[in-house]
């Protein structure tokens, strides 16, 4: 009896040589509107924000994670300065001009006037991570002030507090640091509300445009059909999630609040009674060509705090805004 | 019979984990057209690309040959098949709304393809954009070549398309689902259009679409096309008079014809039940989980074609052997 | 282009409005004034010395006739005087302002053509190791204080290598002009650019790399495709000009960002511009320099953003100049 035109199961019609061709030249990308449900797994899908996947995603990336590292590496080192180096770093302790190296007590040598670059760097830290996150802080709160109730009332209320957003951004940040600086007297407190009076428009400017949008979403209608007052909404509903955005930014924040306040102390701005990265910079600039290492360390050292943040800012990014686009 | 244009043999496009077209076969002669139909997943667009060699960088061609004018496309080079495309084989795609270059005139967009393919200059280039799109029925084309695309509706930009697809004359003309995005009086004008140019300019059309009107109206061979695998092959009329595939009829059975006169309230549409993803894990013929004359046996592999009629291809033994299931709709 | 000129042009008219009234009250906030200054210098502070110094220079008036006096100066674009230079701030503020502003479209230009350049090649190798070397060094220029990169420029071109001046404008007595003078400046110009340029390198090679992604997954790129374009052409005809939109958007935006830069890095090479007056007006307490720089700028400001504007309006013809 023969089989019909059922074929068994191992046989498959005569196919010709397999002809694998080489993928598409570079540059030619892949076409997303192709729709065929095999072809692109993951597109079309709405990324649902849930925590425990964006910690996930933060923690799976690697330079996320030395980022991390580094950054605390970097404030538990400012949090022992104390108990590493006990006293002043402003204090005179050995020969002035050691190369690093030169003096095993002295790891990184020391400045001009005899002070131990390595105590300097530590107490430094202290100051421009406190700085740098203080004035963060109260950038963020002004901001999120702002921000939130120019982007949920609208009206005249929304426009007053753009022209005012855009006024400080008009004018140029570092400029009016440092006007604002010398206007007041030059202490750590000062750098904080300056800094911080600096940044706010950026997360006011970024907080009102989630708000904008979230404002039209269902669940504040929702919520204010139940008799929800303002500030409830504001804060218990659509700040939640705003949030995501903000947290990206923030990380960002600090590592620019931190070049801020080390350009201030460079300049002489900042508070004269501490030992910031910055400041040690500044005074080992007469030496740049003798001793080059009191402005190269203190620079490297910023430079890896920044660069800590500005990782963790991006693994941030990753892991609370996913997009498809193929890039990674 | 005229030459044959294009012709794909045993045609299979992968990606990493799946191969969404299979042993694919078709061919397009010049002067006619060939409706590819099947729903979203059927691996139509995906055909029509890999006939350009414009499939995306994760996709490839793992078995089969395509051939243009007698010429294998997969042994060419990068470097030759650029000549090809848009000289002798030109496609036009789905969204005219976002298939032109916003920051470039139409005009330049049309005399890109004139300047790259036939050595034109600039101005040559600009005077022949300018009777392109007096072909394809733009009014007052001396004026509008030098519009952005932004500036004119959907229907307009998708003539504009079709005036960049013919420039140079091509041999073969592709069109993906040219129709879908524009409204229903517009449709019928492109394709209209797409027809006399065929006419005129003795093009073998390869016409995509998911719409059974258009392929009534417009196509003088149909290949059906499920989940990868073509499984039917008809001239239109003997197609809608009897169609054989359980899936073909399916699709017949559910277009709404004004002629049985049912009212939304009488009856509903007939569906077929279930979705296109089931078809992902068949081992046989990819119709089985939704197929009303299924048995064991079609799951032993893909059924082979059966011609039960010159040029009339069938891949369902059993529906060929008991013509009567199922409902035959005339339109 | 003239009414897009003529609207943006009012609409700045409340931002200026705004900052000169800020400037005013940052001006009365300042300890002492430019009669304590003065006095200070000269070493006569004598109560009636102090008198008629403000008397002088108006500094005994209620505010608000201060205010008045103010803005009629700016109407007539004096800045005020200075007491320490003993010129109008105006004067000087126009004298240093050429050194500042070549400094800094020097440094966009860099960081534009460099940034894209970089976000191009990022972009064409996206997800291999060239991209992933590329975007570490971004992250790394985007994280290095403008100041500090500046004086370790100079200690390695200037101090190890000998190839480039260390600071100032140009060549002092050498008195070149014309062409030899242009490439003296060049000079002298090239590391204080660089400097300031290195962080927005880093910007705009990113921008540029997403927008260059971005773009690539266009329908009009799969259009250009089929017509046959090699992927060069493509590239460089149909996406980048797509991709260098939003870059110009930021471009104007850091202007803000690229004059607070000019201020550490003109003081790291002693180059004769705007911000390195701004510093010295600070060291001095000179307020009235200080709030004059602070004024300028922001207007300079305005001024690139509405330049921007019809740079955009240029670009994308979807912008339509009403």
């Amino acid at each position: 009896m023969d089989d019909g035109p059922w074929p068994h199961p191992s046989q498959g019609a005569a196919r010709s040589a397999a002809t694998v061709l080489q993928p598409q030249a570079a540059g030619v990308g892949d076409w997303t509107n192709v729709h065929t449900p095999d072809a692109r797994s993951a597109s079309a899908a709405t990324a649902m924000i849930a925590a425990p996947r964006a910690l996930r995603t933060f923690l799976r990336s690697p330079t996320a994670m030395a980022g991390f590292v580094i950054l605390l590496s970097m404030v538990v080192a400012a949090i022992l300065a104390p108990v590493l180096y006990p006293g002043d770093p402003l204090s005179m302790v050995a020969r002035p001009l050691l190369w690093p190296g030169q003096n095993s007590a002295f790891p990184l040598g020391t400045d001009s006037l005899g002070r131990d670059i390595a105590a300097g760097l530590l107490h430094g830290a202290r100051v421009s991570l406190l700085v740098g996150a203080a004035a963060t802080l109260i950038g963020l709160t002004l901001g999120i002030l702002v921000g939130s109730i120019a982007g949920y009332h609208g009206g005249w209320i929304d426009d007053v507090m753009v022209r005012l957003i855009e006024l400080f951004q008009t004018i140029p940040s570092f400029i009016l640091l440092i006007v604002l600086v010398s206007i007041a007297q030059p202490s750590i407190p000062t750098v904080i509300w300056a800094i911080g009076l600096i940044t706010w428009p950026t997360i006011a400017r970024l907080v009102r445009a989630e708000f904008r949008s979230l404002r039209e979403k269902e669940f504040v209608l929702a919520a204010r059909s139940l008799g929800y007052g303002h500030a409830r909404i504001i804060f218990r509903e659509i700040l939640p999630n705003a949030l995501p955005p903000i947290i990206v930014t923030s990380s960002v924040m600090v590592a620019s609040a931190i070049l801020m306040e080390s350009a201030l102390s460079f300049l002489g701005l900042g508070d004269p009674n501490v030992v910031s990265w910055g400041s040690m910079i500044g005074a080992g600039r007469e030496l740049l060509r003798t001793a080059w290492y009191l402005t190269a360390l203190p620079g490297l050292v910023i430079v890896l705090a920044v660069l800590s943040l500005n990782l963790i800012g991006d693994g941030l990014n990753d892991a609370l805004n996913p997009r498809f686009s193929g890039d990674r | 019979m005229a030459s044959p244009l294009l012709e794909v043999r045993d045609l299979t496009i992968s990606f990493a984990d799946s191969s969404p077209v299979r042993n694919l076969d078709f061919v397009v002669r010049q002067g006619e057209t060939v409706a590819i139909v099947g729903e979203s997943g059927s691996g139509k667009s995906l055909t029509a690309l890999a006939s350009m060699r414009l499939l995306p960088k994760t996709a490839s061609i793992s078995s089969g040959s395509i051939h243009f004018a007698g010429q294998d496309l997969l042994g060419l080079s990068e470097r030759a098949m650029r000549e090809r495309r848009g000289r002798d084989i030109a496609m036009i795609f789905q969204e005219p709304m976002t298939s032109l270059n916003p920051v470039l005139t139409i005009g330049r967009q049309i005399g890109e393809t004139l300047r790259l393919h036939r050595g034109l200059s600039a101005r040559q280039a600009r005077k022949r954009a300018i009777e392109m799109l007096d072909l394809v029925r733009i009014p007052e084309p001396a004026k509008r070549v030098d519009d952005y695309p932004h500036r004119l509706s959907g229907g307009m930009r998708q003539r504009v398309m079709i005036a960049i697809a013919v420039a140079c004359e091509p041999q073969l003309l592709i069109a993906d689902e040219p129709t879908t995005a524009l409204d229903v009086t517009i449709q019928a004008q492109v394709l209209e259009l797409l027809d006399r140019l065929r006419r005129d300019l003795s093009l073998g059309l390869l016409l995509i679409t998911h719409d059974l009107g258009v392929v009534g109206q417009w196509a003088d061979r149909v290949v059906v096309m499920y989940a990868g695998r073509k499984v039917e092959e008809a001239l239109p009329d003997e197609l809608f008079a009897n169609p054989l595939h359980p899936y073909t009829r399916g699709l017949l059975a559910a277009s709404p014809r004004l002629a049985n006169n049912l009212h939304y309230r009488e009856a509903a549409l007939n569906e077929i039940p279930g979705n296109i993803a089931s078809a992902l894990r068949e081992p046989g013929c990819p119709f089985v989980p939704r197929c009303p004359v299924a048995v064991y046996a079609c799951r032993g592999g893909f059924p082979q074609l059966v011609l039960p009629s010159p040029g009339r291809l069938v891949a369902c033994p059993i529906a060929v052997k008991e013509p009567s299931h199922g409902a035959a709709v005339g339109i | 282009m003239a009414k897009t000129f003529r609207r943006t042009a009012l609409q700045a008219i409340p931002t200026v409005v705004g900052i000169v009234i800020i400037n005013f009250l940052l001006l009365r906030l300042a300890p002492g004034d430019a009669a304590d200054v003065l006095a200070g210098e000269s070493g006569s502070a004598t109560i009636e010395t102090l008198a008629a110094l403000r008397a002088r220079f108006g500094l005994d008036q209620p505010v608000v006739v201060q205010l008045i006096a103010y803005l009629d100066n700016l109407a007539h674009f004096s800045l005020g005087f200075s007491p320490r230079y003993n010129l109008p701030v105006a004067d000087i503020i126009a004298q240093r302002l050429p050194g500042t502003v070549a400094l800094m479209l020097t440094a966009l230009v860099i960081a534009v053509v460099v940034g894209v350049a970089l976000g191009i090649i990022m972009a064409s190798f996206a997800g291999r190791w060239p991209d992933r070397l590329l975007s570490v060094f971004a992250i790394l220029f985007y994280s290095i204080p403008g100041f500090w990169v500046g004086l370790m420029l100079i200690v390695l071109f200037s101090v190890k290598l000998g190839w480039l001046p260390s600071g100032g404008s140009e060549t002092i007595g050498a008195g070149k002009t014309g062409l030899a003078g242009l490439l003296d400046r060049l000079r002298y110009m090239i590391l204080p650019a660089m400097s300031l340029a290195l962080f927005y390198v880093a910007i705009y090679a990113r921008l540029a790399r997403a927008a260059m992604l971005e773009a690539l997954t266009q329908d009009y790129v799969r259009t250009a495709a089929a017509k046959g374009l090699s992927p060069l052409a493509i590239t460089l005809r149909h996406v980048l000009r797509n991709a260098l939109l939003p870059v110009t958007t930021l471009a104007g935006m850091h202007l803000g960002g690229l004059l607070g830069g000019a201020v550490v890095v003109e003081t790291v090479y002693s180059w004769p511009g705007l911000g390195r007056l701004a510093f010295e007006a600070v060291m001095s307490r000179d307020f009235s320099i200080l709030l004059g720089v602070l004024l300028l700028s922001s207007l300079l400001v305005i001024i690139a953003n509405m330049i921007v504007d019809l740079v955009q309006a240029w670009l994308d013809p979807r912008i339509e100049v009403r």
